[in-house]
């Protein structure tokens, strides 16, 4: 299992290594930046697409990822910067000089026109000859599986039913980029996850880039091959969705994606690739060493609930490497019940609290802990990421 | 599972009280234009006599297509006019002075007739134009594009913007995002605004009798001049028909708005 978990280093390498090789880049944008008045919505943002990747541009509201999107699209023009869209900057190009186009975060279907007139829309501003249209059309909607409503208005439709007219209409112009706007904050649990699958094939199947917008962590997760969290109008890192959980470059990214125990502290000693950390909450804390090699100061040790385990009395099996295990005595403070998983909060006997989330992996309850029961909460230096605080 | 909702006595009584005082007066009105008594307020049988009276009555007619052709021209510019002014305070970028311009523009809503009348009357004055079909026009005209820009414009802000961005990503340049579709989606607001302005300007007296000239009176100035010399009963049979006239219109407003609305519906094979 270690294994397969990428060191911060490893992970890091990868990304390296996979920029070297790219060639030209699909869409490049340089120091774009864009200011409203006095608030400054993008400052400065690089990053090059491939194509056929599927980004995602991750953010809490106001991060600056919806604007950002809307000047590839051209209803914004930046500031500063230059956006390169194959080598050619299009940056103060209006809208319908691009060959971009846009799904809308409400879709922004036209209330008057069929599904067909829709989807039909940009085919005829196009100059598309009618023949050429029909055929178009018949394939979006058999691509989109709306067979049979064609005739039907947008208000006719269900929500599921409207989110796919518009993807139809934004990829009939078979555009070189296709912008995504929260394109499934409007429909349910359910319907979104399929909905994830079906878009993640698509995009495979057309070799089309993507480029998604969303504040939901998991859904960048699972479709984008690249994430790029942004925070304050700056990208904050550009990774892959397995080395921004694993290796985030700051505590706050660390926070963002996913759920995260943070122990502050400061380094305390070297011992070949293994860092000691005092920490305040959990005592002394061995890490592994991060990639760039750090000094001394202040740093938070950053644990993933599911890589602490919980045991009645510590990893009893590895006694061997206990001096490389971080092991914390503490007691079951609150339990939360998840169905997959069980997340228990321990109380250290040092102070802190850290979570742990278990694996519900027999259905009996053999495994569980109660309330107040005494446990060891441990993790190896590998599981810990170190960060500057 | 049905639920028609009763209604109480004390709301039946309202309602007829209500509807008595503002639709009594006006049938009465339309009853007694079809008075054969010479005398307004004496019943003397049933009769056409009046309509016909004022069908051979020349400076009647000419009023009535004078006043016809007024608001019929007056609720065109104003429609265009307001449009274009309600899309320029919507839709256009910020520009310097957009509050005092939204401002200016709705003034004459609550700017007195008398007012409006009289500085649009020193205005010809001034301009040394001819009194009569113009001036009036042009008087109506900016009385009503008031009315018209705000009913066009409530309908634009209620309008997803992004409707217009899909349109431009899509190919469409600005101009062409409008005219495909915004301009379909607020078509049902100009038209009302066009007949709110119609039926403005076809019953003003005041501005209308502070810049028309000789010989061109509008309706209204006739009747109210007719009026002045001791109600004939010609005059109810004219109102009748001027009643008639608006009713006839709302009726096929309300028809179109309706038709087009369930046009989408009915072509759904459902």
């Amino acid at each position: 299992m270690t294994d397969e978990l990428p060191r911060t280093d490893a992970a890091a390498d990868a990304v390296g290594e996979t920029q070297s090789a790219a060639s030209e880049p699909l869409l490049r944008i340089e120091g774009v930046a864009k200011t409203f008045g006095t608030f400054r919505a993008v400052g400065g943002v690089s990053l090059d697409i491939k194509a056929g990747e599927f980004f995602a541009l991750l953010g809490p509201s106001g991060c600056g990822k919806t604007t950002l999107l809307r000047m590839l699209a051209g209803f914004e023009a930046p500031d500063e910067g230059r956006i390169l869209l194959g080598g050619k900057d299009i940056a103060q190009a209006l809208p319908h000089e691009r060959p971009i186009n846009m799904m809308f975060q409400n879709y922004a279907l036209f209330p008057h026109l069929s599904v067909r007139d829709n989807i039909a829309f940009g085919l005829k501003r196009a100059g598309m000859v009618r023949a050429d249209i029909a055929t178009r059309v018949a394939e979006m909607v058999a691509l989109v599986k709306l067979e049979g409503l064609e005739k039907r208005k947008p208000d006719q439709l269900s929500g599921g039913q409207r989110q796919r007219v518009a993807l139809a209409r934004a990829l009939a112009r078979r555009p070189q980029l296709l912008l995504l706007d929260e394109p499934l904050a409007a429909l349910d649990k359910k319907l979104r996850e399929s909905t994830q699958g079906e878009l993640m094939e698509l995009q495979r199947r057309l070799g089309m880039t993507f480029i998604i917008v969303t504040h939901d962590q998991e859904e960048a997760m699972t479709m984008a091959s690249r994430i790029g969290v942004m925070r304050d109008g700056k990208l904050a890192q550009v990774a892959s969705p397995r080395e921004l959980y694993e290796a985030p470059r700051s505590r706050w990214i660390a926070e963002f994606v996913g759920d995260i125990n943070l122990f502050d502290g400061e380094s305390k000693l070297r011992d070949g690739h293994r860092l000691v950390i005092g920490t305040r909450d959990a005592g002394a804390l061995v890490v592994a060493e991060p990639r760039e090699p750090v000094g001394a100061g202040k740093f938070s040790v950053a644990i993933r609930p599911e890589k602490v385990k919980l045991s009645r009395r510590g990893p009893v099996s590895e006694a061997g490497h206990e001096t490389a295990i971080n092991r914390l005595d503490g007691v079951v403070a609150d339990i939360c019940y998840l169905g997959g998983t069980t997340t228990y909060k321990v109380k250290l006997d040092t102070g802190g609290m850290i979570q742990a989330s278990v694996a519900n992996s027999a259905r009996l309850d053999v495994d569980a802990y109660s309330l107040d029961q005494h446990v060891v909460a441990w993790f190896t230096p590998d599981d810990c990421v170190v960060l500057p605080s | 599972m049905r639920k028609v909702s009763r209604l109480s006595r004390f709301n039946v009584a309202s309602l007829a009280l209500g509807l008595a005082f503002l639709y009594l007066p006006i049938l009465i009105l339309v009853i007694y234009s079809f008075n054969a008594s010479r005398l307004v307020t004496v019943w003397g049988g049933w009769s056409l006599r009046w309509y016909h009276e004022f069908f051979g009555d020349r400076a009647m007619i000419e009023a009535a297509w004078m006043s016809l052709r007024v608001a019929v021209s007056s609720a065109t510019i104003a429609t265009l006019l307001g449009t274009l002014a309600a899309v320029a305070l919507s839709r256009g970028e910020q520009f310097h002075g957009r509050t005092l311009f939204s401002g200016m523009l709705y003034a004459p809503l609550v700017m007195p007739e008398v007012i409006a009348g009289l500085s649009l009357l020193l205005l010809f004055v001034a301009l040394n134009a001819e009194r009569g079909f113009w001036t009036v026009t042009i008087a109506h005209t900016t009385l009503t594009m008031c009315f018209v820009a705000v009913v066009v414009q409530s309908r634009l802000g209620s309008l997803d913007r992004s409707l217009e961005e899909a349109a431009m990503d899509l190919g469409c340049n600005p101009v062409r995002a409008f005219l495909s579709v915004t301009l379909p989606l607020i078509a049902p607001a100009i038209v009302a605004g066009w007949m709110l302005a119609f039926t403005l300007s076809l019953d003003d007296l005041v501005i209308a009798s502070f810049t028309t000239g000789p010989g061109s009176a509008t309706l209204p100035i006739r009747i109210y001049s007719e009026v002045r010399l001791g109600v004939k009963p010609e005059i109810n049979a004219i109102c009748t028909l001027v009643i008639a006239l608006i009713a006839v219109v709302i009726v096929i407003a309300s028809l179109a708005s309706k038709l087009s609305s369930s046009r989408g519906e009915s072509a759904a094979p459902l």
